[in-house]
């Protein structure tokens, strides 16, 4: 069969059972577009690059597939690379496939030329310029491979637009042949049995799960685990719904915002499992004050996360899942699992009474609607069922403390990077993923606006994704830190001009509601909630409340701001 | 510390500017860098000399093995290794300097490979120790310019057993 470029293009994608694209067109993959039709995929056409990245990278979170973007050269291509670097911190599978000039005019400065190759190299896992269309199979094979596999991440392919209009007989890869990449899955039996051995001497134990754990489907090990020798569970902003945040062993997020019940068992464990995460400062603080009593157990499949920030005792590099199966195989032959709960009774009860004494808390008002508020009133409506995408700042902060996560995939939020604008077109991904289910974006009012072009999308495609906009009329957490370390000084974060949400909304052709008293809340959340269109949701909060409990930048985790 | 690290990678564009990128990126240093092709076709070997703690060094030989198209990396310093580095030197060589720069060439087993009435090119191989030796010793004649490759290293053979 032989076939143009462009065709062979989707042949690839066909045979990677893709389903999905999110694009844009435009001069360079005009040819791909062209072919696209004859194709059984489901495009949808986004109305800025960085929203289809940030859509087929909530489509990958949610669902646990490889999320496909097709995008022009130059501008188009510049466009994706916050959503590349958004996916590439937060290890989010993607193929990234952006036009390209004609090879011939490579390096002549032609029309919409970028050297997107060199732009992207520091923000994908690995990247391609495809010269020949022989090598097309070959690249796309390894590209969804690399995307998915180990540790997984985008991969961006850089398509020129005479090797879319070469021809060539079709073919494709069986099999993927690097001889250097091999990512190291299994884990070491010595350092298994010699964790069992730590895990055997605890008296204090913790489990501090990470994104790995939802990447690596592991939340059943993890959850077991846990319950089975009754060890308290924390986990990362990333690894929320790794463990049901309804279980009595649920401690709550650690790190800045994190629990205080989190941050000083953290502080107080002689013993820290750790799965799936890479010590973030942010989860840390202060570095050398860090887990200071804890001998730590770590579990990743990226040996570059073992050792970057914290000396381990039991280093494990090996997929979450294989590790914590045979983990829990060790320890089944080897230990009297009640015994062990025993054993850290005393620690629990000291854990239970931090929970009781320093609870998450805020103050309710008669006659403002506090943004926490708005939060626990989705999770009550939603039963802890929706999938919940945030934007950034504040808002991200009160979702991830006060809706309980009860499933892995329900949190989708950019932790790595922090991009202001990730929340809204994640949410179109992630319904495009699954249509029946509740999929709401928390949202700030400055970083709605940061993609809300993304609602023609949503509303195009009958997506009923509900965005949720606390509105303080402030970059709040920026004006947060003003508060808090800089004297007040409010400078350029008052956002004292927004649109009309409301009627933005409906000029859009979605639902618009606002609320602006604790009354209208309940009636409001659950009328644009079960409407089967896009709905945003204006909520008018306090201007000044704060993220509570804060541990400053750099300061030890048992420092914690409470209120 | 200095290390020497043995890179292997793919032989294809692009490979030098990842390589690069990763140790600029993440603030790592290069000292120096030397890349020719090997035996095996489209394979590289990158000798590359950094500095740092071990936990640094650890990071790097880490982070040059998650790049995909690294094939390889040995650090040179945990074997039995000879390391060479190869210098190009072009000193200020009037009369009467010439007798004792031909003297220190002699003793350093170098070659003048160019010369002319006022300058002379001198070429040397050695391990880094001794290319230093040698610089420190020429500079007061007054070295107009300076060539190095770079260290390049290779693990020793394994000794017979008497
Ligand atoms: C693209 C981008 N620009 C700037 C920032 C820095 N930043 C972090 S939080 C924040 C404030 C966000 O304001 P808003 O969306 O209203 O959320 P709030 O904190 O008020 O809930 C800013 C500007 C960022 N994270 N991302
Ligand atoms: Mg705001």
């Amino acid at each position: 069969m032989r076939l143009k470029g462009a065709r062979v293009l989707l042949e690839c994608l066909m045979r990677e059972e893709v389903e999905t694209i999110f694009g844009f067109p435009g001069g360079a993959v005009i040819d791909i577009y062209n072919e696209l039709p004859e194709y059984p995929f489901q495009h949808i056409l986004a109305r800025h690059e960085q929203g289809a990245v940030h859509a087929a990278d909530g489509y990958a979170r949610a669902s646990g597939r490889v999320g496909v973007v097709l995008a022009t050269s130059g501008p188009g291509a510049t466009n994706t690379i916050t959503g590349v670097a958004t996916a590439y911190m937060d290890s989010t599978p993607l193929v990234v496939l952006t036009g390209q000039v004609p090879t011939q005019l490579i390096g002549n400065d032609a029309f919409q030329e970028v050297d997107m190759v060199g732009i992207s190299r520091p923000c994908t896992k690995h990247n391609y310029l495809v010269k020949e269309v022989e090598s097309l199979p070959k690249v796309i094979k390894e590209a969804f491979y690399l995307a998915r596999s180990g540790r997984p991440g985008p991969v961006v392919v850089d398509l020129p637009k005479d090797v879319m209009n070469a021809e060539m007989e079709f073919y494709y890869p069986k099999h993927v042949r690097t001889r250097s990449y091999n990512p190291h899955i299994e884990p070491n039996s010595k350092q298994i049995k010699k964790a069992v051995e730590y895990i055997c001497q605890a008296k204090r134990p913790l489990i501090f799960g990470g994104g790995g754990v939802v990447t690596s489907n592991s939340h059943e090990e993890l959850t077991r685990l846990s319950r089975e020798l009754q060890i308290p569970v924390t986990t990362s902003m990333m690894g929320l719904g790794a463990f049901p945040g309804n279980d009595p062993l649920w401690l709550g997020m650690l790190g800045m915002h994190g629990t205080y019940t989190a941050n000083m068992a953290v502080n107080h464990a002689d013993l820290l499992i750790a799965v799936g995460v890479r010590f973030d400062d942010r989860v840390t603080g202060k570095l050398d004050t860090f887990a200071p009593n804890a001998q730590i157990i770590h579990i990743d499949i990226d040996p570059t996360s073992i050792r970057k920030n914290v000396a381990v005792d039991v280093p494990i590099v090996s997929d979450c899942r294989l590790a914590l199966q045979a983990l829990l195989q060790e320890l089944e032959e080897k230990v009297e699992a009640s015994e062990l709960a025993r054993q850290y009774q005393s620690w629990r009860e000291k854990v239970e009474e931090w929970s009781r004494t320093h609870p998450l808390t805020y103050t309710k008002s008669e006659d403002a609607v506090m943004p926490q508020q708005v939060v626990e009133k989705l999770d009550e409506l939603t039963q802890g069922e929706a999938i919940i995408t945030t934007e950034v700042g504040q808002n991200q902060m009160w979702a991830a403390q006060h809706y309980r996560f009860l499933h892995p995939r329900t949190w989708i939020s950019s932790g790595g990077l922090g991009t202001m604008g990730y929340g809204f077109p994640a949410a179109i991904g992630a319904q495009v993923a699954y249509p029946d289910k509740l999929v709401i974006d928390v949202a700030g009012d400055g970083s709605i606006q940061m993609n809300i072009q993304e609602l023609a999308t949503a509303v195009c495609y009958n997506l009923p994704v509900k965005v949720v906009i606390l509105n303080n009329t402030y970059l709040g957490m920026v004006r947060q830190w003003q508060d808090l370390f800089y004297n007040k000084n409010y400078c350029s974060t008052c956002l004292e001009y927004s649109p009309d949400f409301v009627k933005l909304a409906q000029a859009y052709g979605a639902e618009g509601y606002k609320v602006t008293r604790p009354g209208e809340l309940d009636d409001v959340l659950r009328q644009a909630l079960f409407s089967p269109n896009t709905a945003i949701v204006e909520v008018v909060v306090p201007q000044e409340e704060n993220v509570y409990p804060m541990v400053p930048a750099g300061a030890p985790l048992n420092e914690m701001l409470l209120v | 510390m200095r290390h020497t690290l043995s890179v292997w990678v793919e032989d294809e564009p692009g490979v030098l500017s990842r390589v690069a990128g990763l140790f600029s990126g993440r603030g790592f240093n290069i000292e120096s860098l030397n890349v020719a092709p090997t035996l095996e076709r489209g394979v590289s070997l990158m000798t590359i000399v950094t500095a740092g703690e071990e936990q640094i060094i650890e990071q790097i030989v880490k982070q040059l093995r998650k790049l995909v198209t690294v094939i390889k990396v040995v650090d040179m310093n945990h074997t039995d290794c000879v390391d060479r580095e190869m210098v190009l030197i072009k000193v200020n060589a009037q009369d009467s300097y010439r007798a004792e720069i031909l003297r220190i060439v002699d003793i350093f087993r170098c070659k003048v490979i160019d010369v002319s009435h006022a300058e002379m090119t001198l070429e040397a191989t050695g391990d880094r120790g001794k290319i230093s030796a040698l610089i420190s010793l020429l500079q007061r004649f007054g070295i107009k310019e300076i060539a190095r490759t770079g260290s390049v290293a290779m693990r020793r053979s394994l000794q017979a057993e008497t």
